[in-house]
């Protein structure tokens, strides 16, 4: 009976994974040697279980969560969650920044949730105010422009548009300033 | 078809029948090919093949002639057995050839026996294999096929495929090997990349159909859209909503505008509501559309108001079928209302919109004959549906959030309601956190033209919410009242009494498919011994074991297949039924990648028949019997 039981635990330590990259269900598979599947699974089923019910770390038939059950393919599955996510964000508010420019006489407002990358915003912005911005790069910022896109961040700083992830931009950004000349310049020329 | 074993040498066993079962998981119509004239060169070819006395010619050219107008491959198949001249015959002139196992018989012996064959449909995979079942790279490869066709059938026109692995290579063969090839499709599939993809599209010229239904593939950065031919294009379809690879959009406008004859466009997530606008605009006559994102508008576009999308959509006179809405803003939706009247098919199963969003747009719907859904809509959109849809004849509802022990937007009523509003109802596939035997039965009475009817209630072991009953008698009323019944899925709490009632009323009954379901093997035995036409047998996590496996000895030469998963079988029960049935391949799955069974349970039996013998590409997790 112990013996039983200590295979149990064991197996849930060995805790196998089976999924396609990327999913991020976290399944637990039933485990391998359980000659009685279906006794964790049901209910009721309490006399020859007395083992199964002393072990602490047998999840509990209902909670646990089982491969493949219910039979949804991973495809929608992935595209449906993502889209449970997506709308979470888009319940929390929008994100509208003030924009400015440098030599510009009157500020904009941009909502900064309606993009997903830094490609659009920086079209959106080149848009807007009618310049080029220059071509990006980690080392050496926005070259190839007279301007270079900044924000400030919660800490109060003023940082390099597209420095970090897009997400963590979003979610940092009190307003933008599109920084013209020498002061731009110097951004670039600093590292 | 008899049972007796000398038939067991002809291929006719892997039941040939393209309009019915290859429609299981997907639209219903796919129109037959239509017969050659009578005159075609072919079957003048095929009669110089034969000399023989001057009668059997002229009987056999009337048989050519006549069998041309055979193209369902089950009539084919009883027609080859009629006499060897027949099966000769019919072998000469069969065009369609369907395999439902890609292992059931080797590449070599189809084509040796049908040596003039246009399109081939090959499946592979089980399909519980799509629930991470089992680990990858179980088989199913299209390589053996393409190496082998690619020879012997130089006139190939169509090739599909449904949970198969390909390689870029593969696609590569296929597109030098076949000049005139037209039409692929690929469903569930996987293990290519976007080149695979740029071989075909460049070198197929005749290229018609393009197909890639939740098939998986992978970027490698070639933009496969931009190696179309210039020119006009002889495009109709092209389908690549599932397909998670950034798309040049460019070179997709430039397409669409040089394919008069497209009708068929199922765009990805990639593709914005702005971009849709303009293919929409250059492609006015198509008749099924995917949408693609329905969302993002792009923000630099100043012309954004210029986008009358509803004008777009009123443009698309002959539009019956849409879908995609894969990033839905909701704010959009209200362009699509004039096409809905029009529409015979809509899926909105990846699109999240309210209860309202979604009756402002089935309300308008009054010709739908299918009908894709999450259940989001809840039962108040069912109910709609039902006061709406009259000719509704497929309903699907997908679980949003698919997990157990949640509550469940959509339940008994919304079931109830479709029964009463939807009497033309043939299949439904239903998603819900309770049930209860009465609207079950209901739907059993009210829909007798059901055939097919797979229920998912999600928490396993549920019993009838309000009763507490298990579901054995709703399952019980639909195999007894709905006559035409193919396919069944059973879910909730379920006794043997389940089992009995199909055994005894489910006479039609080809696919099967049960999860946690029964209390012995008394359950699977009354199926086996019950259900004569069962093809299809897929069983997870319930309790049946070695003395109900052999039980259907009697039956699984005329299977398709039968999979066990996590079942009470040990490896010497599949032995018995290895010895008794050699012409079965019994083979037994580790849910481990990289380990054999070693001891005596079984996670996974998959078997089936087969002319073919053990495959040879088993990985090392299989262990074949």
């Amino acid at each position: 009976m112990d013996m039983l039981c200590h295979r149990n635990i064991d197996l849930e330590a060995t805790e196998l994974r089976l999924g396609l990259p990327g999913t991020s269900e976290r399944p637990i598979t039933t485990p391998r040697g359980n000659k009685r599947p279906l006794d964790d699974f049901m209910e009721g089923s309490s006399t020859e279980d007395g083992d199964h019910l002393e072990c602490p770390s047998a999840a509990p038939p209902s909670k646990a969560q089982i491969v493949g059950w219910p039979p949804i393919r991973s495809y929608r599955k992935n595209s449906l969650q993502q889209k449970k996510l997506g709308n979470q964000a888009e319940t929390t508010t929008r994100v509208y920044v003030k924009v400015s420019m440098d030599g510009a006489p009157y500020l904009r407002k941009m909502d900064l949730s309606i993009y997903k990358g830094y490609r659009q915003l920086l079209i959106a912005l080149e848009d807007m105010f009618k310049f080029t911005i220059g071509e990006y790069s980690e080392r050496e910022g926005y070259k190839g422009s007279e301007y270079a896109p900044t924000y400030e961040d919660k800490d109060g700083d003023w940082m390099l548009v597209g420095d970090v992830p897009w997400e963590m931009f979003a979610c940092s950004c009190k307003r933008l300033r599109i920084m013209k000349g020498s002061e731009a310049r110097g951004l670039t020329c600093c590292l | 078809m008899s049972e007796n074993n000398h038939h067991l040498h002809h291929p006719q066993q892997n039941h040939f029948c393209p309009a019915e079962t290859m429609s299981e998981d997907e639209e219903p119509s796919r129109p037959s090919p239509p017969p050659p004239e009578p005159g075609s060169k072919k079957t003048r070819n095929c009669a110089a093949v034969h000399p023989s006395p001057h009668s059997d010619r002229v009987l056999e050219i009337v048989l050519e002639h006549v069998l041309q107008f055979l193209t369902a491959s089950r009539d084919r198949n009883a027609a080859s057995l009629v006499s060897k001249s027949w099966y000769r015959t019919e072998a000469l002139t069969r065009s369609d050839v369907f395999i439902g196992n890609c292992y059931s018989v080797s590449p070599a012996r189809v084509t040796t026996r049908f040596p003039r064959v246009r399109s081939v449909v090959i499946k592979g995979r089980p399909r519980f294999a799509d629930f991470n079942l089992m680990p990858q790279n179980w088989g199913g490869h299209f390589g053996p096929w393409v190496a082998t066709m690619g020879k012997a059938y130089p006139l190939l026109e169509r090739v599909y495929l449904k949970r198969m692995s390909l390689t870029d290579r593969d696609l590569c063969l296929l597109a030098d090997s076949f000049t005139k090839f037209k039409e692929l499709v690929l469903v569930c599939c996987e293990g290519f990349g976007t080149s695979g993809l740029t071989a075909v599209v460049s070198k197929c010229r005749q290229l018609r159909v393009l197909d890639l239904s939740d098939t998986e593939v992978s970027y490698d950065g070639v933009d496969w859209i931009s190696y179309f031919p210039e020119g006009e294009t002889c495009l109709e379809s092209l389908i690549f909503d599932c397909v998670e690879c950034p798309i040049n959009f460019e070179a997709l406008e430039s397409l669409v505008a040089r394919s008069p004859a497209l009708k068929k466009l199922r765009l990805n997530r990639e593709v914005s509501i702005g971009q849709l606008y303009r293919l929409m605009v250059s492609a006015p006559n198509l008749t099924h559309l995917g949408t693609g994102a329905f969302g993002h508008p792009e923000p630099q576009d100043p012309n954004n108001q210029e986008m009358d999308y509803a004008a777009a959509f009123s443009a698309c006179k002959s539009l019956v079928c849409l879908s995609g809405f894969r990033e839905v803003m909701p704010d959009y939706l209200p362009a699509i209302y004039s096409v809905c009247a029009n529409l015979t098919s809509l899926n909105l199963s990846y699109a999240n919109i309210d209860v309202e969003q979604f009756k402002s747009v089935i309300c308008q719907c009054f010709k739908l004959q299918i009908l894709w859904v999450l259940d989001s809509v809840y039962d108040e959109g069912l109910q709609a549906v039902a006061a709406t849809c009259r000719d509704l004849r497929e309903l699907r509802v997908f679980p949003l959030n698919a997990q157990e022990d949640v509550e469940g937007p959509v339940s008994e009523v919304g079931l109830q309601a479709i029964s009463e509003g939807c009497p033309k109802l043939e299949s439904i596939l239903y998603f819900c956190q309770r049930m209860t035997n009465a609207a079950v039965i209901a739907m059993s009475n009210n829909c007798p033209d059901l055939v097919v009817f797979r229920l998912c209630i999600m928490g396993r072991h549920q019993p009838d919410h309000i009763t507490g009953a298990p579901m054995d008698e709703g399952f019980g009323a639909i195999v007894m009242n709905c006559k035409k019944l193919t396919r069944l899925a059973i879910s909730g709490l379920l006794t043997d009494r389940a089992f009995a009632y199909i055994g005894m009323y489910g006479k039609l009954v080809r696919t099967l498919s049960v999860a946690f379901a029964g209390d012995s093997d008394t359950g699977l035995k009354y199926v086996l011994e019950g259900c004569p036409k069962l093809q299809k047998l897929e069983i997870r996590d319930s309790p049946f074991g070695d003395a109900a496996l052999v039980s259907g000895l009697h039956h699984y030469y005329n299977m398709r297949f039968l999979w066990m998963s996590t079942c009470q079988l040990s490896r010497q029960g599949c032995q018995e039924v290895a010895h008794a049935l050699p012409r079965l391949s019994v083979e037994l799955l580790s849910y481990e990648e990289n380990e054999k069974m070693d001891d005596d349970t079984v996670d996974v039996l998959y078997m089936y028949r087969s002319l073919h013998g053990p495959r040879d590409d088993a990985p090392q997790f299989v262990t074949i019997l």
